[in-house]
Order: C-alpha cells, then structure tokens, then sequence
C-alpha cells in the first residue's frame, strides 16, 4: 500500500516536470475563455510529441503502455506548475478502442491520440438529452455510403472538428436501444451545417450544435456493426463520467491554487466565510485526488469500469461545484473590477451535474446497479 | 503507486471484521451485556493489536499507520464497546518519548474540546477530557514549560465523565484534586513528534468514522430493501434511492481520503502528514454526519427510538468527529499549512 511514486514514477515525474517550466503556454482558464479553446490543438500536440499524452493507451495507437497512474503524475505536475489540463479524449479513446475493428483503430486512433485530429461527439439531441436512446437523427444505407438526416445538439468541440463520432437510427423497426450506430463522419463537407452554443458564462468555442441535411459517411466509417451503437454510447458516457480519464483532477487543483495565491497575498481582503469556501475547495480538490488514485490501483487487479464511474461522476460533480462556489467567494463576481473571470469560472460549474449524464440519473444508476436497491 | 491492501493487510481486516461481528453489540439490548463485552475486550487484548504502535527492533512503530486505521475502521463498523484509539495513541506517545510501554491499560488526555493534546505547563494539572478510559484508569500528558517546545510525559488519574454521547465508548475527565505525576521520558517530544501524533489520531478517527459510515449505511439499505409501505419495499422509491446514494457517495470519498491519511502518518514529513489526515478528517466528519442522519432519515419513527442501531451510530460518529478536532478545526489547519491564517469563528455555511 503506498500513495508515493516509485523510481520509475519518479524519474517521469522529474522529467515532466523540468519540461512544463519550459514549455506551458500559459492558457487562460478553460471554462471561462474562449482563447483556451483556440489554443487546446497546440497545447494537445506538444504534450504529444514530448511523451507525455496518451499514457495509458496501447502502442499501437499512440499510446505508451503504462500503468493509467502515469496520467494522475502529468494532471498532478500540470496543475502544481499552472499548465492547462490535460486534453479530454480519453472516453473517445476508449469507445474507439472497445467497440472498433482492427480497420477502424487504426485508421482513427493514432490521430485521436497524438492530437492532429480534432474530433466532436454527436450523441445528444434537442429531444433526446437524458433519454439519449430516443435519439431521431436517422442515417439510410445507399450504395457505399449512409446519408445522414438530423439535428445534433451539446456538440462538444464542433467547430473545429473534422471528425464527429455520431450515432444515427439505421433501423426504425427494432426496439429503440437496438436500432442504433456509430460512425465516424467527416465534418467539413456539405451537408454538415455547424452552429456554436453560447454557454451561461459566454464562451463559445466548446459546445456547438449540428444540423446534418444529406451528410455522406462511407458505409467503412460505423463503428462496430448496425445496431451496436449503443454498446458504444454506454462504454464512452461511461468514460466520460471518470475524472481518472477527464484529466479534470488537474484543472480542479490548478483553480484552488489561484485562489490561494490570491488569498495569501492580500490576507485581510477577505472575511472567515470566504476563507472557508476556500479551505472546502481544497478539502474537496485534494479528496478527487486521492479518490482517483484508488481508483486507478484498483484497476491494477483487472477491475473494469463499471457503474462506479457513476459514483465518481457524483464526486466529481462535487467538486466543480465547491470549487465553483470558492470561485464565487475568493474571485467575486467583477462588479466594481474589469475581472470577470471568476464569475464564469462559478457559471461553467453549474454545468457539471448536467453533462455526461445528470447527477439524477447517476443516481438512478447507483441505486440499482450499486446498492441494488429494488425496482419500483 | 499501488494503494491496494496487502495479503497481510487484508488478513489483518478479515481477523478484525470476524472479532467484531462474533463478539459485537448487534442489537441495543447488546450494549448491555456485560459477558459480551469482557469477551469482546479479552479477544481485542489479546489480539495484539493495542500494541501496534509500541516500539519493534530497531526505531519505528510494529505497524503502520494503515494498520491501525484497518482494524479501528472494522471496530466502528461493529460498533465495538472496547478501548482501541485511546492505548493506541498512549503508546505512541510512549515509543517516541522513549518510555517503556505501559503495564496498565493506559489513555491520553486532550484538551476539553478534545481536539488537541492536553498540555501541561510548568506542572500544573490541566483540565481535559479523554476517550477509551475505564474507571481507575490513567491519561499520559504533554508536560512542558514555558521556555522550548519539548515535552516530556505526565500521567493523571481519571473519573468517568457525565457525557451519554457515545454508548459504545465512555469517556472521562480529569480526577478532581488529581495529582500529576512524571514519568521518565529519555527522548523529550519535538513539534514533530505532536504534530504526527496527532495526524495518527486524526487518521485512526477517520477509519472509525469510515467504518461507522459502513455500518449505519448498511443498516439503512438492508432495512429500506425489507421495510414496506404502499405494497413496496421503500428502498424502491426514487427519493429515498437518491439519499442512500448520496450516503454512499460521500462514504466512498471518505474512504479514499482516510486510506491517504492512514499512508501519510508514516510516509510523509510531519507537517504533510498532519495536512493530509487534516483534509482527511475535515471531509470524512462532514460526510459521517450526513450518512449517519440519512441512516436515521430512512428508518422513520423507528429510526428515533432508542431501540434502533441508528442513533448508536450517530452517537460513536459525533465523538469521533470531536476527537483531534472536527470540520472547521482541520479545514482551518488545511488552511494554515497553504500559508492562509486560521479564520476566526466557525460555521462554514456551504452555499
């Protein structure tokens, strides 16, 4: 049992982090400027090249094979140094990965990892949110290619992907589960109209929303076979609830350290109860630290991600939340200065219990898949 | 990193889980059997685990710091009527003072709001409270002067005290007109030495919280799935399925941040150690509280009777989050060791 590095952990550590003094670009805070948004390729591909990106994830796709506690040391180096986050991709990673041939890995994944292709997710849909199932967007079969009819909506990363991981109804005569498939479609061609989502706290570049009139995806293109899409779906939602894969333990610290900074240099600026949304911020910052990392050994034992990704979702949620909340208290929300960036940093938080699935319906997935509770 | 249990470790929490669920109060009636309980405390004696902390060949302790927390998270789990923090943090004062190990059962005393070590200034009987004293039975103190920050050892004899809080753990205070005796003390204790100390007794209050959290939890779920009302087992309404989830989630937190807390008392330097089993215990007191209130919650009117297990771990939950300091007290250390002062007053209010 032991929380500490090892030598060869060590080593890394030290090597990573001697490169991110040179190397941070210096990104603004991601959930409050679009500027982070703009540079996120760049910071993706640099952390790439230098190997310390993907981690986890096998060879041959660009990954390097290691133990997942390797991405806890570069979040951790990331956040102590003020350097953006690590990029989230992992749950496309790891849909591809699972539920792809041999043809599609190595197609798509090399360029998912090393960060040269952008990719969104179109899942979600204006009538089809929680109850993602229920989605319309409909792709027909002619010839080689499905031509794909729809509306796609909390696109993350739309504008400037040239790839969409979609799925799309190929059968309307089956239970709504099971008529499901996912393709991966390219973006820039006619037929793919793109629209960005002006979020709460007004940045634009992270969510988007798609409309698809005609689009063409080679029949090559699905993933897994016609009706799987949905294994799919579960197995990427299900990644996208870990903050392990997010990377987010990072942003987290990165944020509770800028607040401190804050609090320490003008000490008397700020009254007992603001202290105390802080010192929760950090409680809070630090248990998703730790929590991640039990996580992760826990895996060493062949332990796969199953519904506690739900439980870690919740912690998550937490988390963004109080810090959120610290954001509110410390940062203040701009009136009487030019700074609103706090104020945003509190909006985008609220969002958290929202994307990736509801903290409702992660609770709904706790009580019957966890505690087993009975059905109604 | 690897913060899995080890083979011995995990047999250390089979063997604590099989002592407390043998010879356990299961019921409230229980507490009250007096056999069940000598029995319980002869096989927590001769266990060996009272002695983890002593001195093994060489310097350090027998055992870690996950050690101790594994098996005082299995005691809160059962609810065990048996002393285990109290001698634990007796012999650790007694390793690092370089004191032989006591020939008595033995406690330490904290200050009255038992959230630190009760100190002692130029012989003077201080006042202070103490957990896991049986009648007739002595506290080590922190004996000092005004001068250096070392300290050597005291004892003081105790008196049960008035407080019902925990029915599974008594706690006493001070003798009136109690004389303080010295003891020999061939290392006097450095800040490290309290500052360690006192993140073991945070750690171990963690894991016993930890480990009530378990307990009230699963008597929650176990009666939620079995209780009916409107032809249905209550555990199949949404609203109660999305509080007993909340409860697991907070338990789940919890044990991750105790297990670092356990790890830290040995591996990191002391003012890490104590910042580590600070932020641990902040968030496993908050979260104790909510599970065992939920515990309660789900029960009903049953729930707020005497009868019901709930409120027995809603009681050992409360001492144990008061013991070296509750929520605001270890945010307000968290704070300090990020260089921000300790904020006055109390209450943090989340929004």
């Amino acid at each position: 049992m032991d929380f500490g590095d090892d030598p060869v952990e060590r080593a890394f550590r030290m090597r990573l982090r001697a490169w991110v003094a040179e190397h941070n670009p210096g990104l603004p805070t991601s959930s409050t400027d679009d500027g982070f948004w703009e540079g996120q390729a760049a910071w993706h591909q640099s952390l790439y090249d230098a190997g310390f990106f993907g981690m986890s994830w096998p060879v041959e796709v660009g990954g390097q094979d290691r133990p997942s506690v390797f991405d806890v040391i570069v979040d951790e180096e990331l956040a102590a140094a003020g350097a953006p986050p690590r990029p989230s991709v992992g749950y496309l990673v790891q849909g591809l990965l699972e539920h792809g041939s041999d043809d599609v890995k190595r197609r798509f994944l090399p360029g998912i990892v090393n960060g040269r292709d952008r990719w969104c997710q179109g899942f979600s849909e204006p009538d089809a949110g929680s109850d993602l199932a229920s989605l319309r967007t409909r792709a027909d079969r002619h010839d080689d290619d499905y031509i794909v009819h729809g509306h796609k909506v909390w696109t993350s990363y739309s504008d400037d992907a040239e790839w969409c991981l979609l799925l799309a109804r190929t059968d309307h005569d089956v239970a709504k589960h099971k008529g499901i498939s996912a393709f991966a479609l390219p973006m820039r061609q006619p037929g793919v109209q793109q629209r960005p989502l002006r979020m709460i706290n007004g940045i634009t570049k992270e969510f988007g929303e798609v409309l698809f009139d005609g689009a063409r995806v080679p029949a090559v293109n699905m993933i897994g076979g016609p009706g799987q899409g949905w294994a799919l779906a579960m197995t990427v939602v299900s990644h996208e609830r870990e903050p392990g894969e997010l990377g987010y333990v990072g942003r987290y610290t990165k944020l509770v350290n800028e607040l401190a900074a804050r609090v320490r240099k003008e000490p008397d600026a700020y009254g007992t109860e603001q202290v105390q949304h802080l010192g929760w911020a950090m409680v809070e910052a630090e248990m998703l630290r730790l929590h991640v990392r039990r996580r992760l050994s826990d895996r060493l034992t062949g332990m796969s991600h199953g519904p506690e990704g739900s439980v870690d979702k919740l912690l998550m949620t937490e988390v963004e939340q109080v810090v959120g909340h610290a954001a509110l208290a410390i940062g203040g929300t701009g009136v009487g200065s030019d700074d609103d960036t706090w104020l945003k940093v509190y909006l985008y938080s609220r969002a958290q219990s929202v994307m990736g699935g509801t903290s409702q319906i992660q609770r709904n997935l706790v009580a019957r898949r966890i505690l087993g509770l009975p059905v109604a | 990193m690897d913060v899995r249990l080890s083979p011995e470790q995990h047999a250390l929490r089979d063997a604590a889980a099989q002592v407390v669920d043998r010879l356990g109060p299961d019921t409230v009636v229980g507490l009250d059997d007096i056999e069940r309980t000598g029995r319980l405390r002869a096989a927590v004696d001769a266990s060996g685990w009272l002695e983890l902390r002593q001195r093994a060949e060489g310097d350090g302790p027998l055992a870690s710091g996950v050690e101790v927390a594994i098996v005082a998270e299995e005691l809160g789990r059962g609810l065990a009527d048996a002393p285990f923090v109290g001698p634990t943090m007796a012999a650790e004062l007694r390793r690092r003072a370089g004191a032989g190990p006591a020939v008595e059962p033995e406690t330490v005393l904290l200050d009255r709001t038992l959230s630190s070590a009760a100190f002692s200034r130029n012989g003077e009987t201080p006042a202070g409270a103490s957990v896991d004293a049986t009648p007739g039975q002595s506290a080590l103190v922190l004996l000092g002067d005004d001068t250096a920050a070392r300290w050597r050892l005291g004892r003081v004899p105790l008196r049960a005290g008035d407080s019902q809080l925990d029915l599974t753990r008594r706690t006493a205070v001070v003798n009136d007109g109690a004389v303080l005796a010295g003891l020999e003390t061939p290392d006097a204790l450095g800040q490290d030495d309290v500052d360690v100390w006192t993140a073991l007794g945070l750690a171990l209050t963690c894991a016993d919280l930890v480990g009530v959290m378990r307990g009230a939890f699963e008597l929650a779920r176990s009666y939620a799935s079995t209780r009916r009302q409107y032809d249905a087992p209550i555990g199949s309404f949404q609203a109660l399925q999305h509080m007993l989830v909340d409860a697991y989630v907070a338990l789940e937190g919890s044990r991750s941040v105790a297990l670092h807390a356990a790890w830290a008392v040995d591996a990191l330097a002391p003012p890490d150690a104590l910042a580590a089993a600070a932020a641990a215990k902040a968030y496993c007191a908050r979260a104790a509280l909510g599970v065992c209130e939920t515990s309660v919650q789900v029960h009903g009117g049953i729930g707020n009777t005497w009868d019901c297990l709930a409120h027995v771990f809603l009681r050992r939950a409360l001492l144990s989050v008061e013991l070296f300091g509750g929520a605001d007290t270890n945010v307000a250390r968290v704070l300090a060791h990020h260089g921000i002062g300790t904020p006055a007053g109390s209450g943090h209010g989340l929004r």
